[in-house]
C-alpha cells in the first residue's frame, strides 16, 4: 500500500509544472511591458507586483489593475496570459478533484486512516479476520463486553454494512486480503497489544493461511481458528492453535448434549451468554426419550452431525434430501422436505422429532411449518443461517433454534472472556445433568437471571498484591468464603460464587467456602460485575484486604500507625 | 534513451547555471548580480524540485533533497531582495546584497551537489 502523500505528489506533478511555467512566463512578461504611474512618467512592475497580479489573475479573483491602471499594451498581454493562466489553474484544480475520486488513492486514504486507527491502540485488543455472519456476531459480542478489536475482510460491502452498525467504540475496519501477511501486520498483528488472532472467514484455506502467518509473525499468540473439514482442522491443530472451532462438529455436539442432557445444555447456554442475555426460563420441553424416530432434512454437513447425535442417543433416523442420496443403515426419502408428500413417506405422524438443517433458512421455516400440521406434538430444531432472519424463528418457535454463528461466536467469546473459563466450561460438559441443575439454582439465587459476568485472577503478586499482604500479616488461613467478603462492610457477601481453584496440577471445582488458599492458586469467579468490582478492592489494596479478611481497621500512613502503636504501649 | 532523464538533467544543469551567473562577480557589486537571474534560477530549481516528486528510489530522494535545500536558499535571498531593495526597483544596498549573494552561493553548493548525482546516476546507467 502506498502512502497518501506518494500518490498525490506523483500524479500533480504535471499540472504543478505546467503552473510554474505559466506563472514564470506571466511574472517575467507583466514586469517587462512598461507601464505609466500616476503623473504619467515610465514605471516597470517590480517582480513581486508582477507575481501579485498573476496569482490575483490566476486564481480568478481579479482584483484590477493594481498599482496603477494599465496601458493598453499591458492590457494586451494581460488578456493573452489570463487565457493561459486558468486554463493551467483548472487543469491543476482538475487534476486535484480528480484525484480524490480515483479508486487507488481513496483506498490510500481509508488505509492510512487504519493504519493510525490501529497505531493509536493503546489497550489489549483482538484481530478478527472474516465478517461474515459468524465474524459479526463474534464483533458484536466482543463490542458489548467493552473489548477493543481490529477487524479485516476482503470484501468491502461487509466492512461498509459493519461501519454503519451502532458499535460502542470505534474500531479499526479494512476491506482488504486477509491472507496476505502484509495486511495482518498493518491490522495489528506484530502489535504487543494483540491479544489474540481469530480466523473466522468461510473459507478453510484463508483461515489456515491466517493461522499460518499468525504462528510465524508472532510465536504464541493465541490463534482461534474455525475449520469446517477436518483436514483443515488437524492441520491447524498442528500448528499449535489455541482453540480449532468447527461450526458443524460444535453444532452436532449442542444437539447431542441438548438431548442428553437439557440441563447442562441451560447452564452452557446461559453461561456463555453475553451481557443482558438471560437464563431460559426452563430446561426445554418435551424433549422426546428414545425409543423413537427423528427425521433429518438436508444431509449435508450439518445434517450427518445431527444424524450422528440423534443415533448416538438411541433414536432412529430418517433423512429426507434433495440429492436423493442413500446412506448406508438409514432410510433415505428424496425431496426437500417441504412437501406433504416426502414427508408422509419418512413417516412423519409417527416421528417424535424433526430436524430442518438446510441452508436455506425460508425452506428450514416451510419444513418446519409442514411438520408442524401434520404433527403438531412434534418437536423440532431448526438450523438458522442468517441472523436478518431471527424475527421469523422467533415468530414460528420451534422447540430449538441453533444459529450457526452464534454457537460459534459463543464458543470464541468463551474462550477468550478470562482465564480459567474455558477449563470451567470443559469442565461442566463433562458433568452430570443433576450437577448442572444445582449449579444453575445456587448460580441463580446469587446473581440473579441475567447472564453473570466471570473474572479470574492468580494469588501473585502481580494481581493480588493486597490479599498477599494479607496473608503475610494474618495468622489465620484465608478460605475462599473470606474473599466474599464485602470490602464495604465485612458481614455482607458480595454476590458472587467461586467456580474453580487452581493450585499447580491440582483443580477444585465449585470450592466450597471453608477452603482455604494459597499464594499461587488461580480462581475463577462469576457474579455481577460490581461484584467484581468490589472484590478487586481487596486484592489490590493492602488496607482493604486487612479489613477484609481479619476485621483490622490499619491507619493507612505511616505516621499514624506509629501513633497507635504509641497508644497501644 | 530515456526522455524523463534527459529532462530532469536540462533542467538540473540550468539551475546550476543559472545559479553560477547570479553569485558569479564581486560579492558586493550591484553591477554584477542581477534581479532576473535570480527570479530565473529560483524559478528552475522549484520545477527540478517538482520533476523529482513521487521518486521511491534512493538517489532521486537524495536528489530532491539537495534541490529542496538550493530552493530554501534562494527563497531566503529572494526574500531579502524583497525587503531590502528600494522601493524604486533599484538595487540593494551592500549590506543587503553582500547577504544575497552569500545566501545565492549557498544554494549554488546544493546545486553543484545536486550535479554530481546526476553525473554519477548517469555513469552508472549502462546503455
Amino acid at each position: 500500500m502506498q502512502s497518501v502523500f506518494l500518490i498525490t505528489i506523483r500524479r500533480l506533478r504535471g499540472p504543478l509544472i505546467l503552473i510554474i511555467l505559466v506563472f514564470a512566463v506571466s511574472t517575467v512578461g507583466m514586469a517587462l511591458i512598461p507601464g505609466v504611474d500616476a503623473q504619467g512618467q515610465p514605471w516597470h512592475m517590480t517582480i513581486f507586483q508582477a507575481f501579485y497580479f498573476v496569482t490575483y489573475t490566476a486564481t480568478t479573483i481579479g482584483f484590477g489593475e493594481i498599482p496603477y491602471a494599465f496601458t493598453d499594451q499591458q492590457r494586451l498581454f494581460a488578456t493573452l496570459i489570463i487565457y493561459l493562466l486558468v486554463i493551467g489553474w483548472a487543469y491543476l484544480l482538475g487534476a486535484i478533484l480528480s484525484l480524490t475520486q480515483d479508486r487507488t488513492f481513496q483506498q490510500a486514504l481509508v488505509g492510512a486512516r487504519f493504519r493510525r486507527a490501529v497505531a493509536g491502540l493503546r489497550e489489549p485488543f483482538y484481530l478478527v479476520c472474516g465478517l461474515g455472519e459468524t465474524g459479526v456476531t463474534v464483533v458484536g459480542m466482543l463490542d458489548s463486553l467493552g473489548y477493543r478489536f481490529t477487524a479485516i475482510d476482503r470484501d468491502e460491502r461487509r466492512v461498509q454494512a459493519l461501519e454503519i452498525e451502532a458499535l460502542s467504540l470505534d474500531a479499526p475496519l479494512l476491506a482488504a486480503d486477509v491472507r496476505s501477511p502484509e495486511t495482518l501486520s498493518i491490522a495489528g498483528l506484530l502489535k504487543p497489544e494483540c491479544k489474540a488472532v481469530l480466523a473466522l472467514c468461510s473459507d478453510d484455506e484463508t483461515n489456515l493461511a491466517v493461522a499460518i502467518t499468525a504462528c510465524l509473525l508472532r510465536p504464541g499468540l493465541p490463534i482461534i481458528g474455525r475449520a469446517g473439514s477436518p483436514a483443515v482442522a488437524a492441520s491447524m491443530t498442528a500448528l499449535g492453535t489455541y482453540r480449532v472451532i468447527s461450526p458443524f462438529r460444535e453444532f452436532g455436539e449442542r444437539v447431542a448434549l441438548a438431548m442428553r442432557a437439557p440441563d447442562t445444555y441451560r447452564l452452557l447456554a446461559w453461561l456463555t451468554g453475553t451481557p443482558g442475555s438471560y437464563l431460559s426460563p426452563s430446561r426445554p420441553p418435551r424433549m422426546p426419550t428414545p425409543p423413537g424416530h427423528w427425521i433429518i432434512c438436508g444431509y449435508g454437513r450439518y445434517g450427518s452431525e445431527v444424524v450422528a447425535a440423534v443415533q448416538r442417543a438411541g433414536f432412529n433416523a430418517t433423512i429426507i434430501d434433495p440429492a436423493g442420496l442413500q446412506v448406508p443403515g438409514l432410510r433415505c426419502v428424496q425431496g426437500l422436505g417441504t412437501g406433504t408428500p416426502e414427508l408422509h413417506e419418512a413417516g412423519i405422524e409417527a416421528a417424535c422429532g424433526l430436524f430442518g438443517g438446510t441452508d436455506d433458512d425460508t425452506t428450514n421455516l416451510a419444513i418446519a411449518i409442514a411438520a408442524r400440521r401434520l404433527n403438531p406434538a412434534i418437536f423440532i430444531i431448526l438450523r438458522q443461517n442468517l441472523q436478518s432472519s431471527e424475527i421469523l424463528f422467533t415468530r414460528f418457535g420451534a422447540d430449538m433454534t441453533m444459529v450457526t454463528s452464534q454457537i460459534i461466536a459463543t464458543e470464541c467469546i468463551a474462550v477468550l472472556r478470562t482465564p480459567l473459563l474455558a477449563e470451567f466450561l470443559d469442565l461442566v460438559r463433562r458433568k452430570g445433568d443433576l450437577w448442572a441443575y444445582s449449579l444453575v439454582e445456587s448460580l441463580r439465587t446469587l446473581v440473579g437471571e441475567e447472564a453473570p459476568s466471570f473474572w479470574s485472577f492468580a494469588i501473585e503478586p502481580g494481581e493480588a498484591p493486597g490479599l498477599l499482604d494479607a496473608m503475610d500479616r494474618l495468622d489465620g488461613p484465608i478460605r475462599v468464603g473470606d474473599l466474599t467478603r464485602s470490602a464495604q462492610s465485612r458481614q455482607d457477601r458480595i454476590p458472587c460464587l467461586a467456580l474453580l481453584l487452581v493450585r499447580g496440577t491440582q483443580t477444585i471445582e465449585l470450592p466450597d467456602d471453608d477452603v482455604a488458599v494459597a499464594a499461587n492458586d488461580r480462581l475463577l469467579f462469576a457474579g455481577r460485575r460490581a461484584a467484581g468490582d468490589n472484590q478487586s478492592l481487596m486484592l489490590r489494596n493492602a488496607n482493604a484486604a486487612a479489613y477484609v479478611l481479619g476485621n483490622r481497621r490499619e491507619a493507612e500512613s505511616w505516621v499514624w500507625r506509629a501513633i497507635g502503636r504509641a497508644m497501644a504501649r | 534513451m530515456n526522455l524523463e532523464k534527459v529532462v530532469f538533467a536540462f533542467v538540473i544543469l540550468l539551475a546550476a547555471t543559472l545559479n553560477f551567473g547570479f553569485v558569479y562577480g564581486g560579492i558586493d557589486n550591484p553591477a554584477h548580480h542581477h534581479l532576473w537571474e535570480l527570479f530565473a534560477a529560483t524559478t528552475v530549481n522549484l520545477i527540478a524540485v517538482v520533476l523529482k516528486f513521487g521518486d521511491r528510489t534512493h538517489i532521486g530522494a537524495v536528489q530532491q533533497a539537495a534541490s529542496l535545500v538550493a530552493l530554501l536558499q534562494l527563497f531566503a535571498a529572494a526574500l531579502v531582495w524583497f525587503f531590502m531593495a528600494p522601493k524604486d526597483g533599484g538595487p540593494p544596498d551592500v549590506d543587503a546584497l553582500s547577504s544575497i549573494v552569500s545566501l545565492a552561493a549557498g544554494a549554488l553548493l546544493a546545486n553543484g551537489v545536486s550535479v554530481v548525482i546526476l553525473i554519477a546516476d548517469t555513469t552508472i546507467q549502462r546503455r
